[in-house]
């Protein structure tokens, strides 16, 4: 295609928009909702993923140690842990000292003193973070192996709850993602439709003349792919403001529950939405209209 | 304008004996099963100016959908140009259109666009670069006696002024085809003298015109060729013809 055929093109498929300007305006709306629906979970889902991704590094393995084991087993045990797949970071060594002392502070206080010797002196232990909570279970059963562990402390009902919830979000997110794509595949398709009715004698005549079928659906499809891309744009802006909005508003009416909602940055949110979003308009615009232009346009 | 344009269009092609239209036994049936033409015959040399007429249902309009391209032939084989029509690919059909101009009855203009744009239309679709529409919309509109009416919508212009346009748009391109389908039915009778003075002055520059037309005054007034057609079949065709030869 010549640049000025090119500039021509996306001129019309401008022109078409104006000449068309309420279905475009509907379509522009209607994608734009939608686009605005799909924002908005995908912020909780983004959201949601990483309070439950943190909550995941909360739940933790615990391992003691037989009786009478030396430092260097407890070391070489830990070098075992640390290169398990299923651990995120390093296990944190907890010596029976300082596990006596977090148990005085936290449980006893002055009470303490009238233990002479530390009556937790077999309870040193390794606190291991998990990089994946469905992998618990693997983990445990490696650990039960590994000579010089006695115990394993494990929260299996946390970890159950949360893998659980995970696949519930993703399956949700995908269906109602697809509901608003198909929807909005077919709005798109329908302003082409009217576009293409509209301009009926308009595609008759250029095709008398000689026009090749690329050249009469481009600027339909330049049209569609325009007003996925202002769709997008509109409800990128809204959610940009209303997110820290939200958050705000969430943090401070629900600030007993802060450590627990590990909210991310509208920036973080929109490294990925930006484009996705994007993505997502230009992309329906253009599989609504290259549909409908290959089933309308038969010339 | 020409050479670029030339490779466009393609080459013109002519058989030995110098004919740019042949049709051979051809017969275009519809999916009724009524037969809209049936087995024509026929020769057209470059250069040309044929008229063809008959009653409604004569199988005319089928005529120029078949040259047009917008139908194809049940039976035999229709030669355009060196064009195989029966068996020419769906893809090729627009270049093939680029080397006929078509006029219609009811103008068939763009009504959102001026004169200048309704005739560059027809270069942008094959892709003239804008340089040159430039330079050729002019000289053409002046062919056709509108050079001062660029700017016109057509709801500004007489039927007589709107068909001028679209004959621009046939033009433009430089086709060695017209077809003209009714092109004076919508006009009175000063105007369609106008437009026929036109169409002759285009034919004497070597465009080879085909019209389908009513109007007995003019066909008996210009000495043409003339073809009859009646349910689907030639009649007659005669040289130098009219309108009284009918039935």
């Amino acid at each position: 295609m010549k640049i000025s055929t090119l500039f021509y093109t996306i001129k019309q498929g401008i022109v078409n928009i104006f000449r068309n300007k309420w279905f475009s305006l509907a379509s522009i709306a209607t994608i734009g909702a939608c686009l605005f629906l799909f924002g908005i979970f995908f912020c909780v889902i983004l959201n949601l993923e990483n309070i439950v991704k943190t909550a995941e590094q909360g739940v933790s393995v615990t391992v003691f140690f037989d009786e009478g084991i030396t430092q260097e087993r407890i070391d070489e045990i830990g070098g075992l842990i640390k290169n398990r797949p299923e651990v995120y970071g390093d296990p944190e060594f907890i010596s029976a000292d300082a596990a006596w002392d977090s148990f005085k502070t936290e449980y006893l206080g002055e009470y303490a003193d009238g233990f002479a010797e530390n009556p937790l002196a077999d309870s040193a232990s390794y606190q291991i973070r998990l990089a994946d909570v469905s992998k618990q279970s693997e983990l445990v059963s490696y650990l039960e192996s590994v000579q010089g562990i006695r115990t394993v402390n494990r929260s299996e009902v946390t970890a159950s709850t949360l893998t659980g919830m995970n696949a519930l979000i993703a399956y949700i997110s995908i269906g109602i993602i697809v509901i608003l794509l198909a929807v909005s595949i077919f709005l798109i398709s329908n302003t082409v439709t009217i576009g293409i009715s509209v301009r009926k004698e308009e595609i008759s005549i250029m095709k008398y003349i000689g026009a090749t079928d690329f050249f009469v659906r481009s600027p339909f499809v330049i049209e569609g792919m325009l007003i996925g891309a202002l769709g997008a744009i509109i409800p990128d802006i809204i959610i940009y403001f209303l997110y820290n909005e939200v958050i705000r508003y969430i943090t401070v009416e629900f600030n007993t529950l802060t450590e627990l909602l590990a909210f991310l940055t509208v920036q973080d949110v929109f490294r990925y939405f930006l484009p996705i979003s994007f993505g997502i308009g230009v992309g329906i615009g253009f599989l609504g209209s290259v549909t409908t232009v290959r089933r309308h346009l038969r010339v | 304008m020409a050479s670029r344009e030339k490779k466009k269009k393609g080459k013109l092609r002519l058989n030995p004996n110098g004919d740019i239209i042949t049709l051979e036994n051809v017969s275009k049936s519809y999916a009724t099963g009524a037969p809209a033409l049936n087995g024509i015959d026929l020769r057209i040399k470059k250069g040309e100016f044929v008229f063809i007429i008959g009653d409604s249902g004569s199988g005319k309009s089928t005529m120029i959908k078949l040259l047009l391209r917008e139908l194809v032939a049940s039976e035999g084989k229709i030669m355009v140009m060196g064009e195989d029509l029966t068996r020419l690919r769906h893809r090729k059909v627009p270049k093939y259109r680029r080397n006929l101009g078509i006029v219609f009855q009811d103008f068939r203009l763009l009504k959102d666009r001026n004169v200048y744009e309704n005739v560059a239309f027809a270069q942008r679709i094959i892709q003239v670069p804008t340089k040159e529409i430039k330079r050729n919309v002019p000289s053409v509109l002046s062919v056709v006696g509108l050079a001062g009416k660029y700017k016109a919508r057509p709801r500004q212009l007489s039927g007589g002024e709107q068909q001028r346009v679209a004959i621009a748009r046939a033009l433009v391109n430089r086709p060695a085809i017209l077809l003209a389908d009714e092109p004076t039915g919508n006009l009175d009778p000063d105007t369609t003298w106008d437009i026929m003075k036109l169409l002759e002055s285009i034919n004497e520059n070597g465009t080879t015109i085909l019209m389908v037309t009513h109007n007995r005054e003019i066909v008996d007034a210009m000495k043409k060729r003339v073809i009859t057609m009646k349910k689907g079949v030639i009649v007659s065709d005669e040289e130098r013809g009219g309108y009284n030869n009918e039935d």
